[in-house]
């Protein structure tokens, strides 16, 4: 687990829960050991990134770059010239938390020749319950549309499937079978299964791509 | 049809295509703008029109005439662009046009935060622009209830001739839930025989107009209106309660802050401690006998408007209750929100007090 590329770019729909999968990712991959940080690329969407997870984050000792302007608070697309650093110093174990479209993943562009010098993986996660990917066609479309507006090639998929807190193991599994689906039609393995804790052992054995559990960290004011 | 997960502004504008909406007329803001974009990428698909105005300003005037053409029509903002657009509100409900428009509501005043509110319930439920003139005003609490309302809006517009306002806050806009798009419950919708569609030479042209240069001519325009605000009132009035049976504190929240207040009435339940929940659907027309059902209640011993704002709809509160119990207030602002525990903390002082 976790054994992938030393950047990874983690795109999908919003509402896919790539925010989700990547602080819970990074937060794995700091507990194997590693000197980590998470990059918080996310300048389309106003509310529920990365960001937002700064005080516990930091704290499990992963650096986290957002914007340049202060505060979590902010819609200014302002990138800050310390994810360079990051970028530069392969001692970093890198995640991408980026934004939610073509337009958010543009963002990406910026830093494309690193990509160009430097093997990366790009993890596209997938929310069978979304209604832009809830189809194969969909779902293709949207991952070229990603390419295009980071101008990087996805490597991999993540089916994230689930409904907030509605989801059961049907939801799951019919993200593993649009996976499945996509997978064969791109030619991409499908690298993690990311589901809640509770589904863990409900799980059919043999699925492709590793199972990662998650817990829920971006949560609504409701939420306790 | 299975439950998707929608982002609260992707839904809000699905759901007016569905309920018939094919103009869209908008400038963007933060935290509404996923319902321009949703719109720019939907309505070329229905044959509808979407159309991102120079301002706020040409936006509601495009709604109006659109309105005064007959069509389905809809705009949505965040409050600045709101503020901006009341000139054109007042136009509209002084010309009785149907229209639904949408407000994600954000911390105020002046630009404020971009982060969720509700302090525009003044705003929205008093006044706004000038003249005497009422918006109906929906309030829900989910992603789900906002796709119903949305739908149904269109319908409550077309059947009184009065703008609907759908009044969300930044959290409602951006948040992520399950959603099932239904049928809604059809009305006995009038025709727009008022609609300036062409006389093809059969008829006398009609007007769409808000002004009305003999005084009385313009009283008298009014008296009819509030006819039907009456009529309204008395048809329209829409609340939920929650565990009214014995409470001893009843809150009062309405939108996403009834959630936050429905955990926090959870866990007072745990401690012992009885507390209910009325919350608004309409802010206009008001639930005032429902609080005031409450307010006469003997378990009954304080009331408590909980709400993201320094306290607007408290004074709602206030008429229902009209003297009989002691009204509270406990509120953020700014962007922030309460949290269940706060709520929880501030029923806790009150009933200690009045012990």
């Amino acid at each position: 687990m976790f054994n992938d590329k030393r950047l990874r770019i983690i795109t999908g729909h919003y509402g896919s829960g790539k925010t989700e999968f990547s602080v819970n990712y990074v937060i794995g991959l700091a507990e194997t050991g590693k000197k980590t940080a998470i990059v918080d690329l996310d300048i389309v969407n106003p509310y529920f990134r990365s960001r937002e997870m700064e005080p516990q984050l930091t704290e499990k000792g992963i650096r986290v770059i957002s914007s340049s302007i202060k505060g979590i608070s902010g819609d200014l697309p302002a990138l800050p010239p310390e994810i360079f650093s990051v970028l530069q110093d392969t001692s970093y174990e890198v995640v991408l938390d980026v934004g939610g479209d073509k337009v958010g993943a543009r963002a990406l562009g910026r830093y494309h020749e690193y990509f160009d010098r430097e093997p990366y993986d790009m993890f596209f996660v997938l929310n069978a319950n979304r209604h832009q990917t809830s189809t194969v066609d969909g779902a293709v479309s949207y991952l070229r549309s990603i390419e295009q507006g980071s101008m990087q090639k996805v490597t991999a998929l993540i089916n994230n499937t689930h409904l907030c807190g509605y989801t059961t193991l049907e939801d799951i599994m019919k993200g593993q079978k649009l996976c499945e689906d996509v997978s064969k039609i791109l030619g991409l393995p499908i690298k993690y299964v990311a589901v809640e804790k509770k589904f863990v052992d409900l799980l059919p054995k043999g699925l492709q791509g590793e199972v990662l559990p998650i817990d829920i960290y971006m949560k609504k004011p409701w939420e306790d | 049809m299975a439950k998707e997960l929608w982002k609260g502004n992707e839904a809000v504008a699905e759901a007016a295509i569905k309920a018939g909406c094919r103009f869209f007329f908008g400038y963007p803001i933060t935290p509404q703008n996923e319902i321009p974009e949703y719109m720019a990428m939907k309505m070329p698909q229905v044959d509808g029109c979407f159309l991102q105005a120079e301002s706020e300003v040409a936006a509601i005037n495009m709604v109006y005439g659109a309105a005064g053409a007959g069509a389905r029509v809809m705009t949505s903002s965040s409050s600045p662009g709101i503020s901006l657009k009341q000139e054109g509100i007042t136009y509209i409900a002084g010309a009785e046009l149907p229209c639904v428009i949408v407000n994600m509501v954000r911390g105020g005043p002046g630009l404020g935060s971009i982060q969720p509110a509700q302090s525009d319930y003044f705003q929205t439920c008093k006044g706004g622009g000038h003249g005497d003139y009422r918006l109906i005003v929906l309030a829900p609490a989910s992603v789900q209830e906002a796709v119903d309302l949305v739908q149904e809006a269109f319908d409550i517009a077309d059947q009184y001739r009065n703008p609907v306002m759908v009044l969300g806050d930044g959290m409602m806009g951006q948040m992520m839930e399950p959603v099932e798009f239904k049928e809604v419950k059809k009305r006995n919708l009038p025709e727009k025989t008022w609609a300036t569609v062409g006389t093809k030479g059969k008829r006398k042209p009609n007007i769409i107009n808000s002004l009305f240069i003999e005084a009385a001519d313009c009283h008298n325009h009014n008296v009819r209106l509030f006819k039907k605000y009456a009529e309204i009132e008395k048809n329209e009035v829409r609340v939920e309660t929650y565990n009214l049976d014995g409470a001893e504190i009843v809150f009062a929240a309405y939108g996403t802050t009834a959630r936050i207040v429905k955990n926090a009435i959870n866990s007072l339940a745990k401690e012992g401690i009885k507390a209910g929940l009325i919350r608004p659907i309409t802010l206009w027309p008001y639930p005032y006998k429902a609080i005031e059902e409450a307010a006469e209640k003997a378990s009954v011993k304080a009331f408590m408007s909980v709400e993201m704002s320094m306290g607007q709809m408290v004074e709602d509160v206030k008429l229902g209750v009209n003297g009989k119990k002691p009204v509270f207030f406990y509120g953020k602002t700014g962007g922030m929100f309460p949290t269940p525990k706060a709520v929880a903390e501030e029923a806790k002082k009150i009933l200690g007090g009045a012990k």
